[in-house]
């Protein structure tokens, strides 16, 4: 008889780091061959079209760093979440918190000037969601509630609170869509590229990486994050006030998702409606892990994914294969990546009896 | 086919050898138990006990040996093969579903079926049955989380009546008990074996021995040191057999004579994790160059104190003073700014973060004093400069400041909070269990650290299970049972015979 037996390896050298992203991206691209098969599309021709769909041209390059921006943010604070092993599944409900407090000051702020302005806003957004955050965070320090229940349930909460805002006090006169006003001109993020949606969100979403990369690696706070993380037990033990921690940690990580809200509002939409976000928070959980937990891993799936989600587009335009391959191609990176992650602690071996 | 007489052991046990890694855990027993006995297993934690009682349940499968139960040769490699042959095991921590009833608690993995679907009705005639043969009684249909511990033992009991156990292992039964349900299980036991059950009792408590048991067996370093009848002997005996008189390795140690209070608990009281009391209302003074042990066998209150003296638990009464300033109950931050260096008994769970580097470990305490910091930003030369000293000093065994801490062996783990918490040049140290599962190198590397740290002027608290330590190191010696201090003996005037006493519950 043979069976397996999964054992715990010895470290594996820091080259390995870079190594496995990149070779888990390439078995999801020969994993997605069969879903891709199915559909009846040419695999060639698929991935051909998928890239250059994403990369080909310089309109299409840029729509991807369009995309990559939301995606940033949701990502950035989730892993910053994560990485202190505050669960926050809630970045979805966090971002439309920050999109709804921008829309709120937006529509109502006309005449301010726009160098004024846009840093109000984004500050707006960054709190908004952050309290959105802070909710499920102090719940969890003083009452022990789940932190993945409350923060997932909040989403909904949030939905519906705005729902109940774009049908009352914030739909458009007139309108008899769940949509709001335009926001004031002066609330409208510049366009740093001609010819292109490349927003001040985009350069904004890579300084973002930079600071929690800083606050991770130099920053008192960022050590005792990290240390809450692996061992509140022991961060308390060595006099780490570990409920402050988790707080500030929950503003930071709901702020970041909040600020992807004020984008999608300030650069896309101008109007805040139902459907700002197509799911760029929970997008965002699975950009955190498959970037495992670190912003430059961040930046990168972030990347990828856009880079999916624009191309597949163009392939299914160009091959007839279904849009929805894009996210099957997603899932899939997804549970490649936590298989080759689990590779890197642990080995299997094969046990004859 | 053997016939069972009264006089051939119902379970015999030979030359049963268990290694754990570098740890003989049992050495070469002979074990043997007879029809319709109470057999007491005796010894002190890390005696080998449980491990010899884990064998015979199939838990563990010995390195060398055999068993023979009822006669036959018996090869067990789960519990399951174990019960088939009629042995049960209670361990101390139940293994009960709280949100299920007595009775499908009790048939869980042998349920009764009837055209596939459960037959609750047979079952509960079966358990009643029992019940009315042992008198234990319990409704069945009540939810386990309802129960008191002592019925919840009981529960546990009939599970293994139910399986038709006819040897029975119970391990520390009395350890979670109140007085008077000793007392019900004892009566218990005892209608067991008049039933023609025999039963194992597993135990450090010298009182209980003598109250329940037949013949008794005493365990030392995973060794049988003596065999005896009930009648036979005595309670100072007995503690004598189980703490041993072996010669102990002498470092040299000078003699300071205590300066003036260091430490001062008045009244503490302290509750464990269940909401019971495990600190009663203890008094202890501490002094300036001297080390206080505290021996006792673990679960008597001592993590408790530890944990309280830590700020990581809050006392329901009483003061603690460091110095003469009184410590902020519950508050880590209070302990080490007071000068408190903390070895806690759990290395892994409270003292590291093993999946941090090493550096990040040493300065958990210190990352936050203005040395370390400036404006929130981290002052990584110091940092390295430090942790690199620390490293060196301590000779912790790492491929670098920036390994994670998990690499490490655990005599390193150890060195790593050693030299975190010493660093500060505690005046007074709280050390508990700080060698237990090290090697001898590691150990004597760690008693001379102490030592060296009583010399400087520290005040040193030395919680162990380990007499031999206590003997060591401690130049004053009190006991702790069941949360409260037995005796107070300067070690001249201290004999191992009388600390054995005391760990043991029986006072002068």
């Amino acid at each position: 008889m043979i069976g397996f037996k999964i054992v715990k390896r010895k470290p594996l050298p820091g080259w390995a780091r870079l190594v496995i992203p990149v070779a888990a991206i390439i078995v999801t691209l020969v994993l997605s061959a069969i879903p891709i098969l199915i559909a009846g599309g040419n695999l060639w021709k698929s991935y051909y079209f998928l890239f250059y769909g994403a990369l080909g041209t310089r309109y299409n390059l840029l729509e991807t760093f369009v995309k990559a921006s939301p995606l940033i943010f949701t990502g950035l604070g989730v892993a910053f979440a994560f990485r202190a092993k505050f669960w926050n599944i809630g970045a979805e409900g966090q971002l439309l918190a920050g999109a709804l407090t921008a829309t709120w000051v937006g529509i109502n702020a006309a005449g301010a000037p726009k160098i004024l302005l846009l840093p109000v806003f984004i500050a707006c957004g960054f709190i908004a969601g952050g309290i959105w955050a802070a909710i499920p965070a102090t719940l969890k320090t003083k009452l022990k509630v789940d932190d993945v229940v409350s923060t997932l349930l909040l989403n909904y909460v949030m939905i519906h609170i705005m729902g109940a805002l774009l049908f009352g006090p914030l739909q458009q006169p007139g309108s008899s869509w769940p949509r709001s006003s335009e926001i004031v001109e002066a609330a409208k993020y510049p366009m740093l590229l001609v010819r292109s949606r490349f927003h001040l969100g985009i350069p904004l979403a890579f300084f973002a990486v930079a600071i929690i990369w800083f606050i991770n690696d130099k920053v008192v706070f960022g050590y005792q994050s990290r240390a809450v993380g692996v061992n509140i037990k022991a961060a308390h033990f060595g006099g780490i006030n570990t409920t402050s921690v988790i707080l500030r940690t929950a503003i930071i990580s709901g702020g970041l998702a909040g600020v992807a809200g004020v984008g999608e509002l300030c650069a896309i939409q101008y109007r805040l409606i139902m459907d700002i976000s197509p799911g760029y928070g929970y997008s965002g959980i699975v950009i955190a892990m498959l970037g495992n937990l670190h912003p430059l891993g961040v930046l990168f799936s972030s990347f990828f994914f856009s880079v999916i989600i624009v191309g597949a587009q163009t392939m299914s335009r160009m091959t007839g294969v279904p849009y929805y391959i894009a996210e099957v191609i997603q899932g899939m990176a997804l549970m490649v990546m936590l298989v080759f992650l689990l590779l890197t602690e642990y080995k299997i071996m094969v046990i004859r009896k | 086919m053997v016939t069972v007489t009264a006089n051939q052991p119902v379970v015999e046990m030979q030359s049963i050898t268990k290694q754990f890694l570098d740890v003989v855990a049992n050495r070469n027993i002979n074990f043997n138990l007879f029809p319709k006995e109470i057999c007491a297993l005796l010894g002190e934690n890390g005696a080998g006990k449980t491990t010899l009682m884990n064998i015979l349940f199939g838990y563990y499968t010995c390195d060398k040996g055999e068993i023979f139960i009822k006669g036959k040769k018996a090869e067990l490699s789960s519990p399951r093969d174990a019960i088939c042959r009629g042995v049960g095991m209670i361990h101390q921590h139940f293994t009960l579903v709280p949100s299920q009833s007595v009775l499908e608690n009790i048939i869980i993995g042998t349920e009764m079926r009837k055209s596939g679907f459960l037959d609750l009705k047979a079952a509960k005639d079966k358990l009643l049955h029992l019940q009315e043969r042992f008198g234990l009684h319990i409704d069945p249909e009540a939810r386990i989380w309802t129960l008191a511990i002592g019925e919840q033992q009981r529960v546990e009991i009939l599970k293994a009546l139910y399986r038709d156990v006819e040897i029975l292992i119970m391990d520390e039964p009395t350890a979670v008990l109140a007085p008077s349900e000793i007392s019900d299980l004892f009566r218990t036991l005892k209608s067991l074996v008049q039933e023609g059950k025999s039963i194992v009792f597993i135990t450090h408590k010298l009182k209980e021995v003598i109250a329940i048991a037949d013949r008794i067996v005493v365990l030392r370093r995973g060794e049988v040191v003596a065999e005896r009848r009930t009648g036979d002997t005595n309670l100072r005996e007995l503690a004598n057999l189980m703490v041993g008189r072996d010669v102990l390795e002498r470092i040299s140690r000078k003699k300071i004579p205590p300066g003036e209070p260091v430490l001062e608990i008045h009244n503490l009281a302290v509750s464990n994790d269940k909401g019971l009391e495990a600190v009663k209302d203890i008094k202890l003074v501490v002094r300036k160059n001297e080390i206080l042990g505290i021996a006792g066998v673990s679960g008597n209150g001592q993590r408790e104190l530890a944990e309280t003296l830590f700020g990581i638990r809050e006392p329901q009464k009483g003061t603690i003073k460091i110095n003469g300033i009184t410590l902020h109950s519950g508050s880590p931050v209070s302990a080490i700014k007071l000068g408190m260096a903390r070895i806690p008994e759990d290395r892994i769970e409270t003292g590291l973060m093993m999946d941090l580097s090493v550096e990040e470990n040493l300065i958990l305490e210190t990352h936050v004093s203005p040395d370390f910091h400036k404006r929130g930003l981290l002052n990584f030369n110091k940092i390295h400069q430090f942790s690199n000293e620390l490293i060196e000093g301590y000779g912790i065994m790492t491929s670098g400041r920036d390994a994670v801490t998990r690499s490490l062996s655990g005599g390193n783990l150890q060195k790593v909070i050693l030299a975190r918490e010493l660093s500060g040049k505690p005046t007074l140290i709280v050390a508990s269990q700080p060698t237990r599962g090290l090697d001898v190198g590691a150990m004597e590397y760690i008693h001379q650290r102490i030592l060296q740290e009583k010399e400087r002027g520290a005040a040193i608290i030395l919680i162990s299970e380990d007499l031999d330590e206590i003997f060591i190191l401690s130049d004053r010696i009190v006991v702790m049972y069941e949360g409260q201090i037995m005796g107070d003996v300067q070690l001249e005037e201290a004999s191992r015979e009388q600390i054995g006493l005391w760990i043991s519950g029986v006072k002068k």
